[in-house]
């Protein structure tokens, strides 16, 4: 294999994802994703020099309008979904202690 | 026959004419839904209470006069990652498993404006990522044709179903090949749309430069008038395009004479089954019979189409999926400690392996010192895909291929290999990259019973073009139900 993901890649990989991965999952996480760039660096055979990048197929530029409330009060149906929650709010573990 | 055997338009027609009513076909629906959805597993959620109630009120539009569409009155079972008020909505993920939107997706909306039932939302691998719908987290689906075997994915459910005959028709979504390739394992017939077709709000982000909701039905009639019912403008999808046509069942025609039909020999190389490859060089022969220019050519880039898919794909999941943290909806852990805790634990416990593969991959490809060597180099590659589609429309009208290399694998062979799963996607992934409409129909079975797909790719905004040479090749078989129909 090609790609040797270290522990600190995965655990940085870890830390951007917001995920928390048992020492098992990180194991197979680091397989998983050599064995992934293994095969993704497949692209390098091709020159792309002087291509320019493509992130849309066509042209679309960003779309502006009116900021105009068009939708009706969904306070309810929106907060009935929360975790939890207090009155109107979400509830969230403490952050500024 | 019986009422679930009809197309969708079929019914349509038996509606408008009162032969049928609305309440009826409903019933007939969530009753081959029970009878069958111990083996299936093609729904998530059956919402039969609301459905009836709903049926009534479209017959009262009916024969008032109010509702002209061919659908109206027709149940339909919507894939769970596309938004439904009021019923739950689930991606067939644990951390969305209680999720009950607030809004309605256009593309349901435009359907009930034009008088569907929603009877359910159909099973799929979780965020629609997979190939089998055995990601999902409320269990695999199984093959109608064969239950043994997957009904592949990600909108296995929405297929599964259809072919199963539990529905009339069902909306999927494509990123990768999610509506064409388990089209083809279940034997029906299924439309990705050329990007910003059908807007995509409401439908829960995968990747969001790819997806596009789409038809899956019995036929390339229904698919038409489906897709030409589900098909807007949106301001509220700032990738919706205003399209100058979307008369797509004008073009349900009988009459290939002419059109230039491009076979890319790169598709039909190592890893294709035999069978398949036969099935669908046969089509191809069928067509050229009815007047169609047959031609061979080299379409290139062929095998880095994945990669770069799975860069781009990951990449814009990794971004799409930060919502999921366990504060204004959906799963939540049940002890933490502090904020960021809470966010982790929520997230590691209500992801499944491969939502979590890929999240990671994404993450990976677009964090600093990567983000040049992955992520630019997959949108270049795409640049390069994308023109080599230009090149081939330049010389034809259609390209025919496979929609997969294989007919349906069995359960449990896919999941312990992602890298071979993610191979079976070859023929199906760069129309997503290159933004193009394709159309997958059965045109043959194996020797073990099994649907094959027969692909049709047009240029963008050419669904006509595709649609007009799957009815002419459909015109020349009947239509072959699956031994759970």
């Amino acid at each position: 294999m090609a790609n040797i993901i270290s522990d600190e890649t995965i655990e940085y990989v870890g830390i951007l994802a917001k995920l928390e991965l048992s020492s098992d999952e990180k194991e197979q996480a680091k397989k998983d994703m050599g064995r992934m760039l293994d095969y993704i660096d497949k692209l390098n055979e091709l020159d792309t020099d002087g291509v320019e990048p493509m992130s849309h197929i066509f042209p679309v530029n960003n779309v502006f309008r009116e900021d105009e409330v068009q939708n009706g009060d969904g306070r309810e149906i929106t907060l009935a979904n929360a975790p939890e929650r207090k009155e109107d709010g979400f509830v969230v573990p403490k952050t500024i202690v | 026959m019986s009422l679930m055997n009809l197309t969708a338009t079929g019914l349509g027609e038996k509606i408008k004419d009162k032969e049928i009513s609305v309440q009826e076909a409903v019933q007939a629906a969530l009753g081959a839904i029970e009878a069958k959805e111990a083996e299936l597993n093609s729904f998530v959620t059956v919402d039969g209470d609301n459905a009836l109630k709903r049926a009534e009120e479209v017959q009262e539009l009916i024969n008032g006069g109010k509702l002209k569409s061919p659908l109206a009155g027709v149940p339909v079972a919507i894939k769970d990652n596309i938004c439904t008020k009021g019923l739950r909505t689930t991606c067939s993920s644990k951390i969305l498993g209680s999720y009950i939107p607030g809004y309605t997706a256009e593309a349901v909306l435009n359907l009930e404006k034009a008088g569907a039932v929603v009877i359910g939302k159909t099973n799929m691998d979780e965020f629609a990522m997979g190939s089998t719908t055995e990601t999902s987290y409320f269990g695999a689906t199984k093959n109608p044709w064969d239950t043994n075997h997957v009904p592949g994915g990600s909108s296995g459910g929405s297929c599964a179903a259809v072919a199963a005959e539990e529905c009339f028709y069902a909306l999927g979504s494509d990123t990768g090949g999610s509506i064409r390739q388990p089209c083809s394992f279940c034997g029906v017939t299924g439309i990705k749309p050329t990007y910003g077709t059908v807007s995509r709000y409401g439908l829960i982000a995968y990747g969001s430069s790819l997806d596009q909701i789409g038809p899956v039905a019995k036929d390339v009639t229904d698919c038409a008038a489906i897709l030409e019912t589900i098909s807007s403008y949106d301001n509220k999808d700032s990738t919706s395009i205003k399209r100058r046509d979307y008369n797509f069942t004008s073009a349900l025609v009988d009459d290939v004479k002419g059109m230039k039909i491009g076979i890319p020999s790169d598709y039909f190389g190592a890893g294709l089954d035999s069978e398949v490859k036969e099935a669908v060089l046969n089509a191809a022969k069928v067509l050229e019979e009815k007047g169609a220019e047959i031609e061979e050519f080299n379409l290139s880039l062929v095998d880095y189409a994945i990669p770069a898919y799975y860069i781009i794909a990951c990449a814009e999941a990794s971004s799409n999926l930060a919502r999921f943290d366990g504060v204004k909806y959906g799963y939540r852990t049940d002890s933490y400690n502090g904020l960021h805790n809470m966010y982790k634990k929520t997230r590691s416990e209500g992801f499944g392996a491969e939502v979590k593969r890929r999240i990671m991959l994404g993450s990976f490809v677009l964090s600093s010192g990567y983000y040049d060597a992955y992520y630019i180099k997959a949108l270049k590659t795409k640049a390069l895909i994308k023109q080599a589609f230009d090149k081939a429309f330049s010389k034809y009208d259609v390209i025919l291929g496979p929609a997969a290399p294989s007919t349906a694998p069995e359960l449990g062979q896919s999941l312990s290999d992602p890298l071979k799963m993610y191979l079976g996607d070859i023929y199906t992934i760069s129309a997503n990259l290159a933004g193009l409409p394709g159309i997958t129909l059965p045109c043959g079975l194996s020797s073990r019973k099994l649907p094959i797909g027969l692909q049709l790719l047009g240029n963008c905004f050419e669904e006509k073009n595709i649609i007009r040479a799957a009815y002419a090749f459909e015109q020349t078989r009947e239509y072959v139900h699956s031994p759970l129909a």
